[in-house]
């Protein structure tokens, strides 16, 4: 269960609503709001449209007219999702998410594919093998998707490894791009402007909108970074 | 049944009601910045609502008819232009096979929108046609529409073959020089777009999560001033131009939470973005107001340099607002299905 603590609804517009559970220690909380995003989820209820969970968060939108039309009383659409939201979560008793998939993330650092790698690794004063090293040691959790399409935020960057962002952004910053900004690291599912360190690519796609599920990564996964060379970048890409 | 994209316009991509259920995977609900106007010219030609139709910007696109179509205009006022004779706007109007369907400049509103009878039959991607063109899905290639895009239609309803033959009909009984085009006496009601008026677009709103963290200047200030529309606006987020909304000292970035449609977030210049359509899934600035869903039309139809007033309402108002809307929607729905030939 979720502790003794209730979670709490308000509302997001006039279509949508955010649960949160007050007063949790912020580096676990991705785990409760996984899981209850889970557990409303697996509800299914046909006026759920979207449950997106984030930090210390989970964003329920609705659709008032089918709650409308499914309880003609007089209550307000918003209150019927906010006590059907409670009630899911009372009976299912949402369990924080238990250990999630593991997926590995081959990425070719440096060189063409990590163009600020140099400067990054002499900012955090190590070696290029070193940084590397660190970065692909860590062990990271995918706290939401969010920004683009198959965007992860991750939590887990060794702190020695933290980097500025850039003072100018790149224009361009090409899909499967490895960066860091502050303390988190990411990777860019698609093409895009963006102002990360970049210190390496991977070959696989993040977002694939033919797949199943569209993004590979999903809030509550673990990832590990596994170096590549060269050689295997290319011929990852090209099977790609 | 199809037609040919001649000149692209400023902007035009193909939208319908866009593809809800996948924000987990970071994707934007996206569709029709004003679903009224693309509702609208849906059932005006027999269709579906959420079918895929064309969402112009700014300035128009010019569109041949390869075959006869049975087309409806809503939306901004553009000049809509059949073979360089004016068209009427807010009904059905059959255009022959050949005829050219050409847009100028926004003078009323910022986007008009076209449905084809059978809707624009462009491959889905995520249970949706409209373009989303961060992701690159959705409409032709993912991207905006170009000069040589064929856009094909799916099959027409009986309602709108029956109003097609009989404007034909019509058409062929008028003087040599009119017969590219016809359309019936009646219409669907056009919003009425506040684009350029004078006291500007009114939107009602309700206070957002963290509108107690802003001052008491600013929170006066947000249903008081006058806000002018950003040219930097556009399907991601409308930017506003006035007196910066001071937040209290302490406050500020949020960690990353869900963001909507009509979400009026403030960044740390104070000046408020409107989130639109294609607005991302999460977002970390503090939330002073939203836009109730029933005005986001409105939204949709300001362009830059007009002006957006607030005004306050409840949760509870905007949910009534909503509901008496969708019922309204229905009546139009019904009655258009009842205008037979």
């Amino acid at each position: 269960m979720l502790a003794a603590v209730e979670p709490a609804v308000e509302p997001l517009g006039d279509r949508a609503l955010v649960v949160r559970v007050p007063g949790r220690d912020l580096l676990n909380d991705w785990r409760v709001m996984a899981g209850i995003a889970e557990c409303v989820q697996a509800a299914r209820r046909e006026w759920i449209v979207d449950v997106v969970a984030a930090y210390e968060t989970v964003t329920i939108v609705y659709d008032p007219m089918r709650l409308a039309g499914l309880f003609p009383e007089e209550r307000l659409p918003y209150e019927r999702a906010a006590a059907e939201v409670l009630q899911i979560l009372a009976v299912e008793s949402a369990q924080p998410a238990a250990e999630a998939r593991l997926i590995d993330i081959p990425v070719c650092y440096g060189g063409i594919y990590g163009p600020d790698l140099r400067e990054s690794a002499a900012r955090s004063e190590l070696s290029e093998e070193h940084f590397i090293e660190r970065h692909a040691s860590g062990s990271y959790i995918v706290t939401m998707i969010g920004f683009m399409p198959g965007f992860p935020y991750l939590t887990g960057l060794p702190p020695q490894l933290a980097q500025p962002r850039k003072a100018a952004p790149r224009s361009r910053v090409p899909a499967g791009s490895v960066g860091i900004a502050g303390s988190q690291t990411g990777v860019y599912p698609l093409e895009s402007p963006g102002g990360w360190q970049l210190i390496g690519r991977t070959p696989l796609k993040l977002f694939d909108y033919r797949r199943e599920s569209p993004s590979l990564l999903q809030a509550g996964d673990r990832v590990r970074f596994v170096p590549i060379d060269g050689k295997r970048m290319a011929d990852l890409e090209g099977s790609r | 049944m199809s037609s040919i994209v001649r000149k692209p316009g400023f902007y035009s991509t193909v939208q319908d009601l866009g593809r809800p259920g996948w924000r987990k995977d970071g994707i934007s609900e996206g569709g029709a910045m004003d679903r009224y106007a693309l509702r609208c010219a849906n059932l005006l030609v027999g269709n579906n609502e959420g079918e895929a139709g064309l969402e112009l910007t700014l300035a128009g696109a010019e569109l041949q008819a390869t075959s006869d179509l049975l087309i409806a205009v809503c939306g901004a006022y553009m000049t809509p232009l059949i073979d360089g004779e004016e068209m009427p706007m807010w009904r059905p109007v059959r255009v022959a096979a050949g005829a050219s369907v050409s847009f100028g400049a926004a003078a009323i509103g910022c986007r008009a929108y076209i449905a084809v009878a059978g809707g624009i039959a462009v491959a889905p991607a995520l249970g949706s046609r409209g373009t989303d063109t961060r992701a690159g899905i959705g409409g032709v290639a993912g991207r905006p529409l170009r000069a040589g895009d064929a856009l094909p239609c799916g099959a027409e309803a009986p309602w709108a073959a029956a109003w097609r033959g009989e404007l034909g009909a019509r058409a062929a009984q008028q003087p040599q020089a009119r017969h590219s085009w016809a359309a019936p006496g009646w219409f669907a009601p056009p919003l009425a777009y506040g684009g350029g008026a004078e006291d500007g677009i009114e939107l009602r709103a309700m206070p957002g999560a963290e509108y107690g963290q802003f001052g008491e200047a600013a929170r006066a200030a947000l249903f008081r001033e006058r806000y002018r529309v950003a040219p930097a606006s556009d399907r991601m987020g409308v930017r506003l131009e006035g007196p910066p909304l001071e937040i209290e000292a302490g406050s500020g970035e949020l960690l990353s939470h869900g963001v909507v449609p009509g979400t009026v977030q403030v960044p740390a210049g104070g000046l408020p973005i409107i989130l639109g359509a294609d607005c991302q899934t999460t977002g970390g600035y503090p939330k002073i107001a939203h836009v109730i869903s029933v005005d986001l039309p409105l939204l949709a139809q300001a362009k830059p340099g007009d002006t957006i007033r607030f005004r306050e309402v409840s949760l509870q108002e905007a949910q009534r607002i909503g509901i008496s809307f969708e019922r309204e929607m229905q009546r139009l729905a019904a009655a258009v299905r009842l205008r037979k030939p």
